[in-house]
């Protein structure tokens, strides 16, 4: 008698609260809304513009959008750093946006889980647009993403330094070379990257090893050490700081406002902040290893998409938005306010005529190159062993060749 | 706790009968299964607790390092099973011995530096000096910021070129220290920035420890002669080891899983030379997206930290037992 009255109601308990964690689990997924047919009167939104201009002008255009197909928008921002935990978190809950934002390099990482629709069969038309949003947004044939307008770098350079010291913008690396040590002098650089340990790094690295017949399948190649001995060159003859290994595209941003550099690769995005600085800049291609190479820009920008969510009345109407964000008209316009490019060929010439100290990037990114448009989902690999080996050879622990070699072989 | 628990119930159910002098053995019965209920229903928040927040999480951490578990695992909920692949290509990764190195180095050096430090500080502020409350509570500083934010600061602080730091050394005709862009020195700095963020923590609980030594003893002490270091070998550290232990330990714990500081200051660079296990299995979760191995390589973490915890229960039942 006794034994039995003390279990039983351990196990009892044991059972309920066994019972009631699924319970309680399952009650943090609901909420999803699965209304298929009828009226459609609001849509969720989700992306990372979450502050100043962009915030404002992409929340502008997205309503604007939505009152055109009678809905309301429903936006949710978050960071850029965790857009990616947000989105997975979504997809294994069934509560995803019927408006997705990715960062472009993100998208076939994305689509390859099943979880976007091709935009093709709403009847979204992909034609106009350059080669490599295309490429960006494409998932095994099937375009999945489509970007508004896109952006690249190039580089900047402070006029009166270049006066100053009588050099013109360099063109070829040789140029790049001498123009960046006539002008380091008295604790000022005449050159800056961003070659740190992130993906920005690997980034500002892309131009300079695609240009010169690099490509990321395999960097332990001697075009890619040219183009690895270019950068450590400038650090060794004190060109460019040290300190590029641990500085961020904003970082170096500063350093040239701060008039610390008289060169620096970036791109458009920070000119708001150029104007705001007062400083007299010009933008050039990127130097290429001989004038005849062409310069190869990686292209940058976000895609919008739509997720399966379930909901077919949600997601045709979420395809019209998406549809309605890359309008030609839109595209130009937001492309003005943001600083950056029309993703369609055609908007882009017309932009570069209306803001001609753009048209650098008009032309790099006709013909810029998408970061997943040869590896797809397995890019992230690839480009961790280009910062590391980028990060080897400017640190001095290995020769370009060895350190490129080495990441290449690490898994 | 539940063999306690188990112990007590009869013993007080036996209290409870024999005020009554002829018991019934059925209500006798029912008594005592309302009591163990409700001994339960207090142990259920605490188990749920573990369960959800705890149990959860670890075994969910372990079932994933044996899994292919990709970005698609989160939309179609397949992850196959691998067995231990995970666990070789981790292990046999390159970056492993060196990212274990790190760790190991990171992990010492922080923890010396902070207790030595928090030692010493905690001893001088046992004596009462104008402004000492004062000053004790400004040293809590590091610890209310954000480390997003001290790491931020430092990093600028830091810069070889226009860091504050280097500006001032130079005054003293120091050349220019390359903090965190020379992969011989970056462990170093870094190191130093989290001793800088610990040093509150362990001066705070040791200083608590020191407040608890009665101060009788120091002056029967000093009236035999024994003052200074002498009253610190006899006195302040025997009685202070069960303070030390606790603090060395949790500082073992939180500075072998130390993420945000290296990410904010190095990203693990430059070259990897300030990469640890922590941020390498972050690495692979959160950037290369294998939540598979950076499940495995975070386990491995944990069987290191858990090997801390049980050395600390041993020690600390040896001296229960002197």
């Amino acid at each position: 008698m006794k034994p039995r009255h003390r279990r039983t109601p351990k196990v009892l308990s044991a059972v309920a609260m066994l019972a009631a964690v699924p319970l309680v689990l399952a009650g943090c997924s609901g909420g999803s809304s699965a209304s298929s047919g009828g009226k459609v009167d609001s849509i969720t939104v989700l992306d990372y513009y979450n502050q100043g201009n962009d915030k404002k002008v992409i929340g502008e255009y997205l309503d604007k959008c939505g009152a055109e197909n009678d809905v309301t928008i429903k936006r949710s921002l978050v960071p850029g750093a965790s857009l990616i935990q947000k989105v997975l978190q979504q997809a294994s809950s069934k509560t995803l946006p019927d408006v997705l934002m990715l960062d472009n390099p993100d998208l076939q990482q994305i689509a390859e889980t099943g979880a976007l629709s091709p935009l093709t069969d709403y009847g979204i038309s992909t034609d106009g647009y350059a080669k490599g949003v295309l490429q960006a947004g494409t998932y095994k044939g099937k375009v999945y993403g489509l970007a508004p307008t896109v952006n690249t770098i190039a580089l900047f350079y402070d006029k009166k330094k270049l006066a100053a010291a009588g050099v013109t913008p360099p063109k070829t690396w040789d140029e790049l070379k001498t123009a960046s040590a006539k002008l380091t002098a008295n604790g000022e650089y005449g050159f800056a990257v961003d070659a740190n340990a992130t993906y920005e790094g690997t980034w500002q690295f892309l131009p300079f090893m695609w240009s010169n017949g690099g490509d990321e399948k395999d960097i332990a190649t001697a075009k890619t050490a040219e183009a690895l001995s270019l950068w450590t060159d400038l650090v060794k003859d004190g060109s460019m700081s040290k300190s590029v290994v641990n500085w961020t595209q904003a970082d170096v941003n500063d350093q040239f406002m701060a008039g610390k550099a008289a060169m620096m690769i970036n791109g458009p995005w920070q000119i708001p902040a150029l104007k705001d600085s007062g400083i007299d800049y010009g933008i050039a291609q990127i130097p290429v290893q001989s004038a005849s190479d062409t310069a190869v820009a990686p292209l940058g920008g976000e895609v919008w998409t739509v997720p399966n969510t379930g909901d077919k009345a949600k997601q045709q109407v979420a395809a019209k938005v998406v549809d309605c964000m890359n309008d030609a008209k839109n595209q130009l316009a937001m492309a003005k306010l943001r600083y950056t490019i029309p993703s369609k060929t055609e908007v882009a010439q017309q932009f570069g005529k209306d803001v001609p100290e753009e048209q650098v990037f008009v032309d790099l990114v006709a013909d810029a190159r998408a970061r997943t448009g040869e590896l797809g989902a397995d890019w992230p690999k690839a480009a961790t062993k280009i910062y590391t080996a980028v990060q080897s050879a400017l640190t001095g622990q290995d020769s370009p060749a060895d350190a490129l070699k080495n990441a290449q072989s690490s898994n | 706790m539940t063999s306690t628990a188990t112990h007590v119930a009869p013993q007080r159910a036996a209290g409870d009968g024999s005020t009554t002098p002829a018991p019934r053995p059925a209500r006798r019965g029912r008594g005592l299964r309302f009591e163990r209920i409700a001994q339960l229903l207090f142990l259920l928040p605490a188990v749920v607790f573990l369960v959800l927040f705890f149990g959860y999480p670890v075994v969910k951490n372990i079932v994933m390092s044996f899994q292919a578990y990709t970005t698609s695992t989160f939309y179609t909920g397949e992850a196959p099973w691998v067995g231990l692949s995970n666990y070789v290509s981790v292990v046999s990764s390159q970056l492993f011995s060196t990212a274990l190195l790190n760790t190991a180095l990171f992990t010492i050096g922080s923890i010396v530096g902070q207790f030595v430090l928090g030692l010493l500080l905690a001893l001088f502020f046992r004596r009462n000096f104008p402004l000492s409350g004062l000053l004790r509570s400004l040293l809590l500083l590091p610890w209310l910021l954000p480390l997003i934010v001290s790491s931020a600061v430092w990093k600028w602080m830091l810069d070889q070129d226009s860091g504050v730091v280097n500006q001032f050394l130079g005054i003293f005709g120091i050349g220019s220290v390359p903090w965190l862009t020379s992969p011989a020195v970056a462990l170093i700095t870094v190191i130093g920035v989290n001793i800088w963020i610990g040093i509150p923590f362990n001066t705070t609980i040791l200083y608590g420890g020191l407040q608890d030594i009665p101060t009788e003893l120091y002056e029967a002490a000093a009236l035999d002669g024994a003052t200074g270091w002498k009253a610190f070998w006899s006195i302040t550290w025997p009685m202070l080891r069960p303070v030390v232990s606790v603090t060395l330990v949790l500082g073992v714990v939180y500075t072998i899983k130390v993420l945000d500081i290296i990410l904010g200051l190095t990203n693990g660079g430059p070259a990897n030379a300030t990469q640890t296990i922590a941020t390498q299995s972050y690495d692979l979760s959160f950037k290369q997206f294998d939540f598979g191995q950076g499940a495995a390589l975070s386990n491995i973490l944990i069987v290191i930290s858990a090997l801390f915890a049980i050395v600390y229960l041993r020690l600390n039942r040896k001296a229960i037992d002197d």
